[in-house]
């Protein structure tokens, strides 16, 4: 040994590239996105995992002012149950006919108490109301008004259990999607029954959908059918964002 | 460092650092990226706007023609949301639009750590090894009228002087690489920032100092543009003043 060195630049480079690279393969236990061995998708994991470990805890996006409010364009479904679909839903046509009476949002999973929900039983539960920009991943962003029961106070009432990381949610038009707890239990995410004062309608997502306001507008999936409350990372297959070329994490 | 220039330099060129030939490497294959599918991205929705929200049921600022999805106007079953009559419109599509910002946006987050890391190392190593001071930045005596319209002439006529193979760079050059070191790549950098819903809802000064979301978008745009435009510059400069030469230079440092 010519020289010693207690701790070189390049040492003190791979060791810190060896423990992030650590941090990243705990994602083979669940706890992140799968990748896949997609380089795209590593990517993705990376952008989630410095948010989370960079930014500080939940902050409240931005709220207007009711004179904010924006022309609004509804994209994708925009109606599940419509005849002229390749797949109409038929249980969504039926729900839609009887004014959504019979419409329940089921809450399954690592939940004491699981069940299902009314629009009459959410209704009942504390509301939030909030004036949010939604951004959507094409480009255009609109501004609306959105009231609904946020959904921490859903997951309070089910009793979620200590070993929940992640809630993933169904939806009528036939997506799956999750965020981790970290989006669940903010205070802006919410389950959204109105809009702009009135009912949610039918090109937005009726009778409720999700508000994620932390992140993309496709994270605020409509027409909700059913909740998971998951301790492992699901990609929810071929309905999932991942297996559809998006990314998961849409905080970006 | 030492304050005086080395006495290698004022002989001849001192040929690029490891670090600088490095990191310029690094951006500019993540530059390429970017742009590449920032345009990809751009496509789905070749629209500008200022202020927080713009979409297609809103005016715009500047619509690009660019994509089929270029004044589509498949817009139906328009509902006003409130009772008065400039009430803002619920509007459902109907038009099936170019989208592939799946692997578009995937990719420009993959290239922008590309760009941010390197970016930022490089930026602090030009700091503390005086780089900027001796070679980037312009020096006080250069900015006189009379050198700027010397410089500025003798790139018209493309009366451009041969490689150096270092950094001993001209008052156009310094100037061109200062605004894009300095402010372009900052500012399209920190206008990606202020798009992010997670980053603005931490720090809403982010997005509040360009106007909003969609004023951030819009300078990420014409700033993106001026750096496009930089390195058309660039390339027809290094391509005039010896392709062969610049690029060993830059790639492999000294080439004397």
């Amino acid at each position: 040994m010519k020289t010693i060195q207690l701790l070189t630049r390049r040492k003190a480079l791979i060791a810190g590239l060896t423990s992030a690279g650590g941090l990243l393969l705990t994602g083979c236990s669940k706890k992140l996105p799968p990748t896949y061995g997609n380089i795209l998708r590593m990517g993705d994991t990376l952008t989630y995992a410095a948010h989370r470990a960079l930014l500080p805890g939940q902050s409240l996006a931005r709220e207007y002012s009711h004179k904010d409010i924006t022309s609004f364009p509804a994209i994708g479904t925009t109606n599940p149950g419509d005849p002229k679909r390749p797949r109409p839903n038929e249980t969504y046509r039926h729900l839609h006919s009887g004014a959504f009476a019979d419409w329940r949002l089921s809450i399954e999973g690592l939940v004491t108490r699981p069940g299902s929900y009314s629009l009459v039983d959410l209704k009942r539960l504390p509301s939030r109301t909030q004036i949010t920009r939604h951004t959507c991943e094409e480009g255009w962003s609109a501004i609306g008004e959105w009231t609904g029961v946020p959904l921490s106070r859903v997951l309070d009432a089910a009793g979620m259990l200590p070993t929940a990381r992640f809630v993933s949610y169904y939806s009528y038009d036939d997506w799956v999607d999750s965020i981790d707890l970290f989006d669940a239990l903010h205070p802006q995410t919410l389950l959204a029954y109105g809009m702009n004062g009135r009912d949610l309608p039918i090109p937005h997502g009726a009778p409720v959908r999700l508000r994620v306001e932390t992140q993309l507008g496709y994270k605020s999936m409509k027409y909700l059918q059913r909740i998971v409350v998951r301790n492992e990372f699901d990609d929810g297959g071929d309905k999932g964002s991942i297996q559809n070329g998006w990314s998961w994490y849409a905080g970006i | 460092m030492a304050e005086s220039p080395q006495p290698q330099e004022q002989r001849g060129p001192a040929g690029h650092t490891r670090w600088v030939r490095i990191s310029h490497w690094i951006v500019s294959v993540s530059f390429l990226t970017l742009a590449f599918s920032g345009f990809v991205i751009l496509m789905a929705h070749p629209r500008l706007y200022w202020g927080e929200a713009g979409n297609n049921l809103t005016p715009a600022l500047l619509e690009l023609p660019i994509s089929r999805n270029h004044q589509h106007g498949g817009w139906e079953e328009r509902a006003p949301f409130f009772q008065d009559a400039a009430s803002p419109i619920s509007a459902n599509r109907t038009y099936g639009i170019f989208n592939q910002n799946g692997w578009g946006r995937s990719l420009h987050f993959l290239a922008a750590w590309f760009l941010v890391v390197p970016g930022a190392v490089y930026l602090l190593a030009g700091l503390f090894t005086g780089h900027f001071r001796r070679h980037l930045v312009p020096r006080a005596g250069e900015l006189t009228p009379r050198l700027i319209a010397q410089d500025l002439r003798s790139h018209l006529r493309l009366q451009i002087r041969s490689a150096t193979g270092g950094p001993h760079y001209g008052l156009m050059q310094k100037c061109a690489y200062s605004g894009v070191v300095f402010l372009a790549l900052p500012l399209a950098v920190v206008t990606g920032l202020a798009m992010s819903p997670t980053i603005t809802a931490a720090y809403p000064l982010l997005s509040g100092i360009f106007g909003g979301f969609q004023s951030a978008r819009t300078i990420h745009f014409f700033a993106s543009a001026v750096l496009v435009l930089f390195l058309l510059v660039h390339v027809v400069m290094i391509i005039k003043s010896g392709f062969r030469r610049q690029m060993r230079a830059m790639t492999f440092g000294k080439t004397t």
